[in-house]
């Protein structure tokens, strides 16, 4: 510690270290299911955790807006539907290298965040849901406008997309890994943000924005580069989905996406990030397991999550907390 | 004669037909404390919200150390040293009361928005944090969310995250309002022991305080100054008397 010579010496209480289980539980379950599909999970179940591990990536990046920042934002699917399309139309017109795709979808996804974040953040509120969701639906009209590029009926990809010529998508497991790796590394990077003096300007902007400005921050510029951080990785999870699916649609951004990307984040828990991996984990595989079941599932499904975000408030991550809290008191 | 650090100039706000503030001249000396008491709804937050830049004034100037502050917004006011505390407590609540105090250092560090690495254990906010801390007496409670302090702690700690920002003159709101009997003379206490490293614009209903703790004070009616000058001199003004401070005094 500096010279500091103050005559009331009393001792600093040492910060308590931080004990985050959860996410390294989560992430080593995920990258120990291939075995379990080894010794006789149905193979579909790869491709199923694939894509809720990418659509985990989309929700992490709302979390990191929505729970983090406070700010709900109702058009998050334009980016996934960037991501996907940038991908998809690249790949129609032959360019199939990652190295040329990734960097030129997270440019336009920035570009896209920073000019509608830019007009959102000037609202506050419901104003600022309805006008992400204005946005949303521009892109969402654009892509349907797309006649070059499937129109209204999507467009289907005939090759995936490849790392300096090597298809590294065709691979199921393969394909799994690398959409559980770029989680893992998305997930790491949200998590050092929020630690970050940046993040701690966003959070404290979420509670008491007026205290935060007149500490001598600009809040509308911290929140528009938080926006921006989390379009680039809405876009990174859209990418992953077009190779997934080998198709994209204007659907990927329609806004019952968007809907479905904020219930995620609310049923695994606002603001702990871990909670938006859980809770899209949750919301896929429920939705495939009981579509499986009965042609009505959706009947099922939705009271089933009121019921859930009612009891729970805090979510599954807050559950587990109280759950935790429990065992030890 | 020094430059005051803070001057204001004929300013004047109305909310309607409703003069809030009426022309008002003040003036205010490095390292003076100068209290500003009225009557309920005579315009004192008012002011200090057009001196922190949350309200903009109709007309009238404000100098801050010489410098023509009227039309900059409050967070670049706040990087100039010009600090405040609030009449309702303002914290983050579910920070603790050490990030709160090193968000203010953060706002004026080199790169108060860096990425990546971790602030919590940032000594270079963490340190001049602590100090801010002991000079308010929180040291125990550094770790606490700010959100579980007592009321008198949150005064405390507003004050501390005042003092991060190298202020040149800070405002403070009724920093004893709510604040109970002990809790309020350990303020008035930290409020004596800061006094001299910067200006301080108190306002407070509290008027033992302000006799213990002013240099000068002036006397705001219906958003105009009525009285103005040393404490002694205001407390015999007659005008003041009646108007506001009645027979108790």
């Amino acid at each position: 510690m500096s010279a500091v010579t103050t005559s009331a010496a009393i001792a600093r209480p040492a910060l308590p270290a931080a004990r985050r289980l959860a996410p390294l539980v989560i992430l080593g379950l995920l990258a120990l299911l291939p075995l379990a599909t080894a010794l006789g999970l149905p193979a579909h179940w790869l491709t199923l955790v694939t894509r809720a591990m990418i659509f985990a990536v989309a929700a992490l990046s709302l979390d990191l807006i929505l729970g983090v920042g406070g700010l709900v934002s109702f058009g998050h699917a334009a980016f996934i539907g960037i991501g996907a399309y940038g991908a998809g139309i690249l790949i129609t017109e032959g360019q199939t290298e990652l190295l040329v795709a990734l960097p030129a979808i997270l440019l336009v996804c920035a570009a896209f965040a920073a000019v509608t974040g830019y007009v959102s953040l000037r609202t506050r509120g419901v104003a600022f849901i309805m006008i992400t969701l204005a946005f949303g639906q521009m892109a969402f009209y654009f892509a349907q406008a797309l006649s070059a590029y499937g129109g209204d009926d999507g467009l289907t990809l005939y090759e995936k997309s490849t790392l300096l010529g090597r298809e590294i998508f065709a691979n199921r497991t393969g394909f799994y890994y690398i959409a559980l790796g770029t989680l893992a590394f998305c997930y790491w990077l949200a998590r050092r943000l929020v630690a970050s003096r940046f993040g701690r300007v966003l959070r404290a902007a979420r509670e008491n924005a007026v205290r935060v400005t007149v500490t001598g921050y600009d809040v509308d510029h911290v929140r528009l580069g938080a926006y921006v951080i989390s379009g680039m990785m809405a876009g990174l999870s859209g990418f992953l989905l077009a190779n997934q699916t080998d198709f994209v649609s204007p659907a990927f951004m329609s806004w019952q996406r968007s809907g479905e990307l904020i219930f995620m984040v609310v049923l695994g828990g606002v603001g702990s990030l871990h909670g938006a991996i859980v809770g899209a984990l949750a919301f896929l595989i429920a939705e495939d397991v009981l579509s499986a079941w009965t042609q009505n599932w959706k009947a099922i499904f939705g009271p089933l999550i009121v019921l859930f975000v009612l009891f729970t408030q805090g979510g599954i991550a807050g559950l587990m907390t109280k759950l935790r809290g429990r065992r030890d008191g | 004669m020094a430059e005051p650090a803070l001057a204001l100039k004929g300013l004047a706000k109305s909310f309607g037909a409703l003069k809030v503030t009426d022309g008002v001249d003040l003036s205010i000396a490095p390292g003076e404390l100068h209290a500003l008491i009225g009557p309920n709804g005579a315009g004192k937050t008012t002011l200090v919200h057009q001196i922190s830049g949350t309200l903009r004034p109709d007309s009238g100037a404000i100098l801050f150390g010489g410098t023509d502050i009227t039309h900059l917004p409050p967070q670049k006011r706040a990087r100039a040293g010009l600090a405040r505390t609030f009449q309702i407590t303002s914290t983050i609540a579910s920070l603790s009361a050490l990030e709160n105090v090193a968000l203010g250092v953060q706002a004026h560090s080199a790169h108060p928005l860096s990425f990546f690495r971790d602030a919590a254990r940032d000594e270079a906010l963490n340190a001049p944090a602590w100090e801010a801390l002991e000079a308010v007496g929180l040291t125990e409670r550094a770790h606490a969310p700010a959100g579980s302090l007592s009321h008198g702690e949150k005064r405390a700690l507003e004050i501390a995250m005042a003092l991060t920002l190298k202020p040149k003159l800070i405002l403070l709101d009724e920093p004893l309002a709510g604040v109970g009997h002990e809790e309020g003379e350990r303020l008035i206490a930290l409020l004596k022991s800061l006094k001299g490293r910067f200006a301080m614009l108190l306002v407070e209903h509290d008027m033992s305080a302000v006799f213990a703790l002013a240099d000068r004070v002036t006397v705001l009616v219906y958003g105009g100054v009525i009285a103005s000058g040393e404490p002694a001199a205001v407390r015999a003004d007659p005008a003041v008397r009646q108007a506001y401070l009645g027979e108790e005094v």
